[in-house]
């Protein structure tokens, strides 16, 4: 039972950068399991690894050592239009400019299923509007993708990753450049998402006391290890105290935060 | 609502594109009636044989070349805006047709180096045409390299810059040791002109044109895709090495033949996609494909009725009055600028 929920699972991963001469570890010995309906926080320090870790999990990067297994088959077998109808991204990075509407944004998802053209069949239509009603913002749809703000617009991409109908959504630091109530307001939305469609969503992030509060389970990247748990185990284990390598920081059980000395 | 504002826009366009057609033919030292014209591409008779001659030879001709010159510049425009996300790319402005024109320099200007087999094959119409696009393709490949190194896009427009400074000052130094007929023949050819081609290359021409226009065809769902950048174009299953290749070898086959035969144009491929763009007001590249076709042929044809001042024996390159018609839209394209055609 516990097995057919697993989406994407990794054992004895060792993920770093490697070049003829040599290569350079940068995290060893990482297990991850990623399962259906399930809203996933990565957390750690500036320059641990996350992005790596995204990129060898999204089949990007080669791992060193290990293997990343998505439904059952090695990440890096997959051909682009397999894995684009399995894993979908949301990304940091700015959009390059173009005329593009809210609605066409979003119907860009359904590139790995409509023919050479990108003709968008019934099915595909029905997909985008559930994907639009989904994320509410129906609001939005008929405006330019440049004329909306940066929370409409992370909503609007997330939407696009829902058309693309995959098991599983990457997001890479969805909470950056919105204030407190859009990060509130996005987290609510991705935790509304894995329930509502059984989708495993896994996002990196700095926000670690909204993550605590919101996620189903965290992996935290630590100098030493990469641990996946449930925040409270997390929290009773003390593992958020070797999350940086700084004695004046140190993470307050009560306030389910970190205190400065 | 969307769909049947784009089929009256085709329509209106297809029109326009006719009557230019025509009216190109009409004109020119000897002003032709509209219904000669029409009688003489027809196969009917025109009132006088002299006029059907000057149609059938030299007008159609000349015609046939506009038309297929601004499809392929144009085509090679949009394409290299989307892959480059660049609004400012073309094939002049990044130095496309500079390398196809030190390609053709090196045949024209040093042929006479070489011995008189070689000569014979590098000075026909096909050899010039592979130097061209042996040209054109050898510095977009440079410009590519350095695009991936440099993600900013002003950069990537001054190393396109600095190519054309660069193709200049060896044509220059080319120039230098080669005869006067040869540097004559060279001038014509660098001021640009659609005229004097027989259809033997014609047909050359049209044959390039089709292939980088059907490799163009089969890159539209992923330019699509890369308007969101190359990552998420990868993540949707975009093919993005292979779309690349597509897109470079198409864009040097049309900016190669084309600048091969007629001299470097300048601003059509430039301005053209950003015309079908603010029309459209879409980034749908296949309504943007077919609207490219349509606009580049026409404003090359109404630039073309242009240099043959009416009823005069002048005759004006082409490039000036692609120039005087180009330069003022990319100013106000600057001045107008919205966030989303340039950021």
């Amino acid at each position: 039972m516990e097995r057919d929920n697993i989406i994407l699972s990794a054992e004895q991963l060792s993920i770093g950068y490697s070049n003829k001469k040599e290569s350079a570890a940068i995290a060893d010995s990482i297990n991850i399991t990623l399962s259906q309906g399930k809203l996933i926080a990565l957390i750690g320090a500036n320059g641990i690894g996350k992005s790596t870790l995204l990129r060898t999990l999204t089949g990007i990067q080669q791992p060193l050592k290990g293997t990343v297994l998505l439904k059952g088959k090695k990440v890096n077998d997959y051909n682009a239009k397999e894995l684009a109808q399995t894993l979908g991204i949301v990304l940091t990075e700015s959009l390059p400019p173009s005329n593009l509407t809210v609605f066409e944004l979003v119907a860009l998802g359904r590139q790995p299923y409509t023919n050479w053209l990108g003709t968008l069949s019934p099915e595909d239509i029905q997909q985008v509007n559930k994907a639009i009603q989904l994320t509410q913002i129906e609001y939005l749809i008929h405006k330019r993708h440049f004329e909306i703000s940066d929370g409409q617009l992370q909503k609007v991409l997330i939407a696009r990753a829902l058309a693309q109908d995959t098991p599983l959504i990457i997001l890479d630091e969805p909470t950056t450049h919105l204030d407190l109530l859009h990060k509130v307001n996005l987290l609510r939305l991705l935790k509304r998402l894995t329930s509502e469609t059984g989708k495993c969503i896994l996002y990196s992030t700095h926000d670690l006391d909204l993550a605590l509060q919101l996620s189903d389970e965290m992996v935290v990247m630590t100098p030493d290890s990469v641990t996946q748990d449930t925040p409270k185990n997390l929290i009773t284990n003390k593992v958020f105290d070797k999350l940086f390598n700084d004695e004046n920081i140190s993470f307050d059980v009560q306030k389910g935060g970190f205190v400065i000395k | 609502m969307q769909h049947k504002k784009n089929i009256l826009l085709f329509t209106i366009l297809g029109i326009t594109l006719t009557v230019l057609f025509l009216v190109n033919i009409c004109l020119g030292s000897v002003k032709i009636p509209m219904y000669d014209v029409i009688q003489s591409l027809t196969g009917g008779e025109a009132s006088k044989t002299a006029w059907e001659y000057i149609v059938l030879h030299y007008r159609l001709p000349k015609a046939v070349t506009a038309v297929l010159v601004g499809i392929g510049l144009s085509i090679s425009g949009l394409l290299m805006q989307t892959l480059f996300r660049n609004p400012l790319a073309g094939p002049d402005v990044l130095g496309l047709s500079s390398g196809a024109s030190l390609g053709v320099a090196f045949v024209i200007l040093g042929a006479g180096m070489l011995s008189g087999v070689f000569a014979g094959f590098f000075l026909s119409p096909y050899g010039i045409v592979l130097a061209a696009i042996a040209g054109s393709f050898i510095v977009l490949l440079a410009i590519l390299v350095v695009a991936q190194k440099l993600r900013d896009t002003m950069a990537i427009l001054i190393i396109g810059l600095m190519f054309s400074s660069f193709t200049g000052a060896i044509v220059g130094v080319l120039s230098y040791f080669s005869t006067a007929e040869q540097l004559q023949k060279f001038t014509f050819w660098a001021l640009g002109s659609l005229g004097n081609l027989p259809w033997s290359n014609i047909i050359i021409l049209a044959v390039a044109c089709f292939t980088g226009l059907l490799m163009a065809a089969l890159c539209i769902k992923p330019l699509d895709a890369l308007l969101l950048g190359e990552r998420y174009a990868k993540s949707m299953g975009i093919n993005f090495k292979r779309t690349r290749i597509l897109i470079i070898i198409a864009t040097s086959l049309l900016t190669g033949a084309i600048t091969a035969f007629t001299g470097p144009i300048v601003f059509i491929g430039l301005v053209v996609p950003h015309i079908a763009k603010l029309i459209f007001k879409t980034s749908s590249h296949l309504v943007l494909f077919w609207a490219t076709i349509l606009i580049g042929a026409g404003i090359l044809l109404f630039c073309d009725t242009f240099t043959q001042l009416p009823g005069s024996e002048y005759v004006l390159p082409i490039n000036a009055i692609a120039s005087i018609i180009g330069a003022p839209i990319v100013i106000w394209l600057l001045l107008h600028k919205r966030k989303g055609i340039f950021s």
